[in-house]
This record gives structure tokens, sequence and C-alpha cells, in this order.
């Protein structure tokens, strides 16, 4: 086990100096994609906390995401707070509004947990597509403006690739803290938590203040990024898209939604470029994937080559 | 130590527990029998909160615990296993059981210290002591009927209680699995000074192990005393032994 920590470690240091270097090589555009793919990798990656690691159903993850882009485009352009304080209150918003509808939803179970999050996550993007005065509605916010040193491609794209470092590594930590493998536990079998003297719901529901909170990070990115907000944002078709990044990448492996993330937004940049029925593409993509890769791009490399089967690496030594 | 006072559970208006009453004593071995259907499960089910009792009252060390949700019950000390193989599938048999540790020692909400080294020698204890040690990096799910079924005991010892409640230990069992299996109980009753509540099939098994058992019939308790006074019972023998001779 040790070794294949020492093989990722060394593996994830010399990615993270690649990319380090991306914006030197590569033309702008490209930059903006991989700055974009990170935004996306981040929020794939909060949502799988709570789906993969879970087991919640949680359909709307975009609406916690877009809750924390409006607070920063509110606060900085409406209410012209410092850049800092707007970027951190994001995240908080994020989480405040996922322990609200949170609080509701764990006291369902499964599919019923999905079907309320979706209702209610679905009722913030109607206040922020109707409440025309406060969010310009279908218009979005435009040209929101951040400190000038994040304002370029270049600088914004390194900002955003140490903030999803930091952001990835302390996910991990708490994936494999007690609370995360406890989290664990109850996605495997909630009823036999109960019996060894867990709150499940409890647990849960610290589980979704995380995770809406690093969907909040993501959405602070956002708007550093595009430097605009718009409804689509927290849109169901949105959050649909990012559940699947998960499930592409694998859900029950660690990076499996960054590399859910990456094809989804190569594909609609890409493809999308020579039709709008790019999703096409994705569809076919995902029948294969379920037909042949049930769990995901990342759980299929890590089963062939990878730390897992350790009933072999055991059965050796007798 | 656990108290049940005529509790009642219908579904549907079927009454699965028609009125019954269970006394356990500190460090005893119980045992509930009854045919299928008698309400032994449903009988556990409400004593560890999975259920909640249309009448009657609960006690344990003399606390009223009828209402209380699974959770609370198990951290005042009572631990059970299943009757189904009642693991966490996706998780080695080591962490089924650390997680059950982590819980007794309040540490599951703990979120920035690796796991890995935490209640490492505890965990490590009771996977020495059900002999399931050599398999802790297994993934649950993998393991053995058998061992599926010893696992979910040892994450029942995990939570350190006072009360084991285990519903039907060896059902789906060997004759071998099943002695194994006696044998452990049997010895932790002694070696960690437990007091263990059970049902079972195997009238042999329940005659040999259990110091006091109770009957239970359509729901309802119809007797219960030491295994002497049971088999001479000619209710139970009517009732549960079909008439025929004991």
């Amino acid at each position: 086990m040790a070794d294949t920590n020492k093989k990722t470690l060394l593996l994830s240091t010399v990615l993270f100096i690649a990319l380090l270097v991306v914006p030197a090589i590569l033309p702008r555009f490209y930059t903006y994609i991989i700055a974009s793919i990170f935004v996306t990798a981040l929020l794939a990656m909060s949502l799988n906390l709570v789906v993969g690691y879970g087991g919640l159903y949680q359909f709307h993850h975009c609406a916690f995401y877009g809750v924390s882009a409006y607070t920063v485009a509110l606060l900085i352009t409406k209410a012209h707070v410092p850049y800092w304080v707007a970027f951190g209150a994001g995240p908080i918003a994020g989480a405040i509004v996922g322990y609200l509808i949170g609080w509701f939803c764990v006291r369902l179970s499964k599919l019923y947990f999905g079907m309320l999050q979706i209702s209610l996550g679905s009722l913030i993007w109607a206040l922020a597509f109707r409440w025309y005065s406060l969010t310009g509605g279908d218009d979005g916010i435009h040209g929101i403006p951040v400190p000038d040193f994040i304002s370029s491609t270049k600088s914004s794209y390194y900002f955003i690739l140490i903030v999803l470092t930091i952001s990835l590594i302390l996910m991990y930590i708490i994936i494999k803290s007690p609370c995360g493998t406890t989290l664990q536990a109850t996605r495997d079998n909630p009823e036999r938590c109960e019996a060894v003297g867990i709150n499940v719901r409890k647990h849960q529901l610290v589980a979704l203040v995380i995770s809406t909170f690093f969907a909040g990070v993501s959405g602070v990115l956002y708007v550093i990024l595009e430097q605009s907000v718009f409804p689509d944002l927290l849109f169901w078709v949105l959050s649909l898209e990012v559940f699947i990044m998960c499930l592409l990448g694998g859900w029950f492996t660690f990076a499996g939604p960054i590399i859910g993330a990456a094809m989804m937004v190569s594909l609609r940049t890409f493809v999308g470029v020579y039709t709008e029925y790019w999703t096409l593409v994705l569809g076919v993509l995902l029948i294969l994937l379920i037909f042949f890769l049930p769990e995901g791009i990342m759980g299929f490399f890590l089963e062939k080559f990878g730390a897992k089967a350790p009933t072999e690496d055991h059965g050796g030594q007798h | 130590m656990l108290r049940v006072e005529e509790v009642y559970k219908s579904f549907d208006g079927f009454m699965a527990v028609n009125r019954a009453s269970l006394h356990v004593g500190r460090g005893q071995i119980v045992a509930v029998i009854g045919p299928n259907g008698a309400g032994k499960t449903t009988l556990f089910n409400l004593i560890t909160g999975q259920l909640t009792p249309d009448r009657g009252r609960i006690f344990f060390e003399e606390q009223d615990i009828t209402r209380l949700p699974p959770f609370a019950i198990c951290r005042r000390g009572i631990a059970r296993s299943f009757q189904i193989a009642n693991v966490f599938p996706r998780l080695t048999a080591f962490t089924n059981v650390q997680v059950s540790v982590l819980s007794q020692q309040n540490k599951s909400g703990k979120l920035f210290r690796p796991a890995t080294n935490m209640a490492i020698k505890e965990t490590y204890d009771i996977l020495e002591h059900v002999g399931l040690s050599d398999k802790a990096q297994h993934l649950a799910g993998s393991l053995s009927h058998g061992d599926q079924r010893i696992l979910e005991i040892a994450i029942a010892l995990g939570n350190k209680p006072n009360l084991l409640i285990l519903d039907e230990p060896t059902a789906g069992m060997s004759p071998e699995e099943t002695k194994r299996t006696m044998d452990l109980i049997k010895g932790l009753a002694q070696v960690r000074n437990l007091t263990i509540l059970f049902c079972e099939h195997d009238m042999d098994i329940v005659f040999d192990v259990a110091q006091s058992i109770m009957v239970m019939h359509h729901g309802s308790t119809l007797i219960q005393g030491t295994p002497q006074e049971v088999r001479e019972n000619k209710e139970v023998q009517e009732a549960y032994l079909g008439g025929e001779d004991a």
C-alpha cells in the first residue's frame, strides 16, 4: 500500500508541475479551457464526496455552486464589499444553503432524497431567474470586477490551480479521516451504522455541508474566470452534467470526477464547435461506459493496474 | 440489566409481538426461542430501536429506552448483530470494525486526522479475538458467509457493549462454523464479561449454552425460565414441540 501511495504522490507532483508550465507554452484559449476544466473538476469532486462516498442522491448540486457565484457577484457589484470578503462569503453561503436544504433531505431516503433535493434546488434557480431587479434575471450579471492580479487568463489560471490543489488536498484528508470512513460506512449500510451508535442523518448532513462548501469554492473560481454569472449556473441541466462527470470518471475513486470533468468540458468545447448536437456523442459514450466500464474510467484503471485487489495481495502470503 | 415489560407491535393489523416480556440479568446468557414467525426478530428490533413498540416499555439498567433511536440505544451499551449478514461490503474487514470502534470512542466526526492510525490496536484485538485477523485487509463483501457473520459480531464488539444481542448468529452456517461460532460466543461471555441475548433455531445449542430461556409463540411470551423448567413445561411442549415428547 505504501508503495502505491508514493507512486500516486509522485505522479500528482509531476502533474502539478506540468500544469504550472502550461500557460507558458499553450495559447491563451487552451489555458482558458484548462482553467475551466479545473473549476468544473472541483465542482464534480465536491459532488462526489456525497454521491460516491456518501451514497446520497444529490441531484441538484449546482444550486450551491450558483448560490456562491451569485453571492460573490452581488456582493461585489451591488454591495461593493472588498473582494476577499466576497470570495469568502461565497462558499459560506453555499454551505448555509446546503445545510438548510440538506436538513430536510436527509430525513428522506435514496430517490426521495434526490427528488426533494432537485425541487428545493430548482426553487433557488427560479429565484435567480425571476428576481430581475436583483439578479438581472435571464441576462445575469456581467463585467464583475476582480482584483487586478488575477484578472488576466494566465493569472486567474494560476490562482484557480492553487485553490483547486488546496481544496483537493483538504478533501483527500477529509475522506481519509474517521469522518470520511464513517461516511463510507453510512453509504454501505445505514441501518448497521445506526446500530453501532452513529447518528446517520447528522453525519450525512455534515457531509452535505462540506460538499456544498467546496461547490461554493468552485462557484467563486467560476466568477474569477468568467467575470459573469447567469441563471444557467444553477439550472438542473448543469447538475445532471456534473452527476454524469462523476459516473464517467468513476464515482468510487477519488480522482475519477476530474477525468469526467475534463472529458465533458473537452467534448462540449471541441465537439461543440462542429455540431450543437454534441450531447449525442456524450450519449453514445455513456452507453459504452455503462456496458463496458461500469465502475467508470478511473475505476477501470485502478482495477487493472492499481491499488485495489487487496484480496490477492493477502492471499499470496498463505 | 434489561427488562422488557409487556410490549406490543403490530404491522397492518398483524400482531407480530403480542405482549412479550423478557428479563436479562447481568452476566447471563439468555436465549429466545420460538417457531418461525413467533416474533423473535421483531422483539430484538424493538429492544435496539429499529422499531418502536405500540405499547409497553423497555428498561436498560433501570433507564427507559423505549423510544430512543437506534444510535442512542447503542451508545448506552447495547450492541447487536443482524439475522442476515449486515456488514459494510465495500470496506475492508478492518475498517468495518474500526468504524464501530471509532464511534464508540466518539471520534467519528474527526475531520483532519487520518483514520489509518486511529483505533488500530483495539480493532486488531477484536479481529484477533474472533479469528479474522488474517483477513483484515479483505473487502467485507468478498468474505464467505460464515466469516461475514463473525465479522458482524466483531463490529458489535467494537462498541464495547455491556449487552450483546445476536439474532440467529449461526443461521446458514455449516456445522463446523456453527460450533466455532458458539465457542466464540461462550468465550466472549467469559473473557469480555458480556451479557448475551440471542435467538436460535437449533435446540441443542440453546439448551447447551443458555442459562435462561424465553419461549415465544404467536408473539407472546409463554414462559421464561431455566432450561430445565422450559423443558418440563407442558405448554411449551405443546406449542413449540408440537405435542411430541421432548
